[in-house]
């Protein structure tokens, strides 16, 4: 189940990949971003069976830090929506080049 | 094939059939959903994985508090009907998972080139000893505990950002 586990993980990291280039999104890019982060616990998890439990350690601490990540974008999108009333990215041209 | 491995392969089909799915659903409250069943079928993998401690964890930041919060901002923000068609066009659909196929043709080598796993199972042995909370807790506490610390600032620092960032301006 090690090697099946990477393979599983990897589908999901590239599916997030997918999701964040083809969404307009800002909430449902967000939620890929989560599906990325998710998919690298997986594999934190799957190599911590054999390297030693600090894989399991380093998923708790990426866990508190997507918690913080979700928080606070969330709170970006919720002014963003304030002031264009969407969450389309195709509105949010102030930073683009 | 044994029972386990049928369970594995069960959930990692679901996780990926679901994750496509929240991908290419229009409605976002559908994504979260789909969203919620991947992170389920995850933190079954993470049962399997001997990692029990943290398919719990899973559940309950994740699928409890994570994503209650996304469906939380959908449903303030009144995203869950009248929703603009959002997902790009032909040309982003070839980008996108054209990209993703190349990704994975990277991770799976990457995958393939680590070394067959070895005969000795670490956990197996740790979790008879101290069970599945004790053996991530000590090593945390223990050898990481200004991590711990320095985790906790973070939270206060994205809890205070947020409240800032979302507050009205008077």
């Amino acid at each position: 189940m090690f090697f099946e586990s990477l393979v599983v993980s990897a589908v999901l990291f590239a599916v997030g990949v997918a999701g964040v280039l083809l969404r307009r999104n800002a909430i449902v890019m967000f939620m890929c971003i989560e599906l990325m982060l998710n998919a690298v616990n997986l594999s934190f998890v799957a190599i911590s069976r054999y390297v030693g439990i600090e894989g399991q350690l380093f998923v708790i601490f990426v866990m508190t830090v997507a918690a913080a990540e979700a928080a606070v974008g969330l709170a970006i999108i919720i002014s963003i929506f304030r002031h264009y009333e969407s969450v389309d990215v195709r509105n949010f041209r102030l930073l683009r080049w | 094939m044994d029972i386990s491995q049928l369970v594995f392969y069960t959930f990692a089909g679901l996780a990926v059939a679901s994750s496509v799915l929240m991908i290419t659903r229009r409605n976002p409250v559908y994504s979260v959903m789909y969203l919620v069943l991947t992170l389920f079928s995850v933190a079954a993998i993470f049962v399997l994985l001997e990692a029990h401690f943290l398919a719990a964890l899973q559940v309950v930041v994740y699928a409890g508090a994570i994503l209650v919060l996304f469906l939380f901002v959908i449903m303030l923000l009144n995203l869950g009907h009248e929703f603009d068609p959002d997902i790009r066009g032909k040309f982003w659909w070839v980008v996108g998972f054209g990209l993703g196929l190349v990704l994975f043709a990277e991770l799976f080598v990457l995958a393939r080139s680590v070394p067959e796993a070895p005969e000795s199972d670490l956990l197996a042995r740790l979790l008879a000893d101290q069970g599945a909370v004790g053996m991530v807790a000590e090593p945390l506490f223990e050898n990481y505990v200004i991590a711990v610390e320095v985790t906790g600032v973070l939270l206060l620092v994205a809890m205070v950002g947020s409240v800032v960032i979302a507050k009205r301006k008077v």
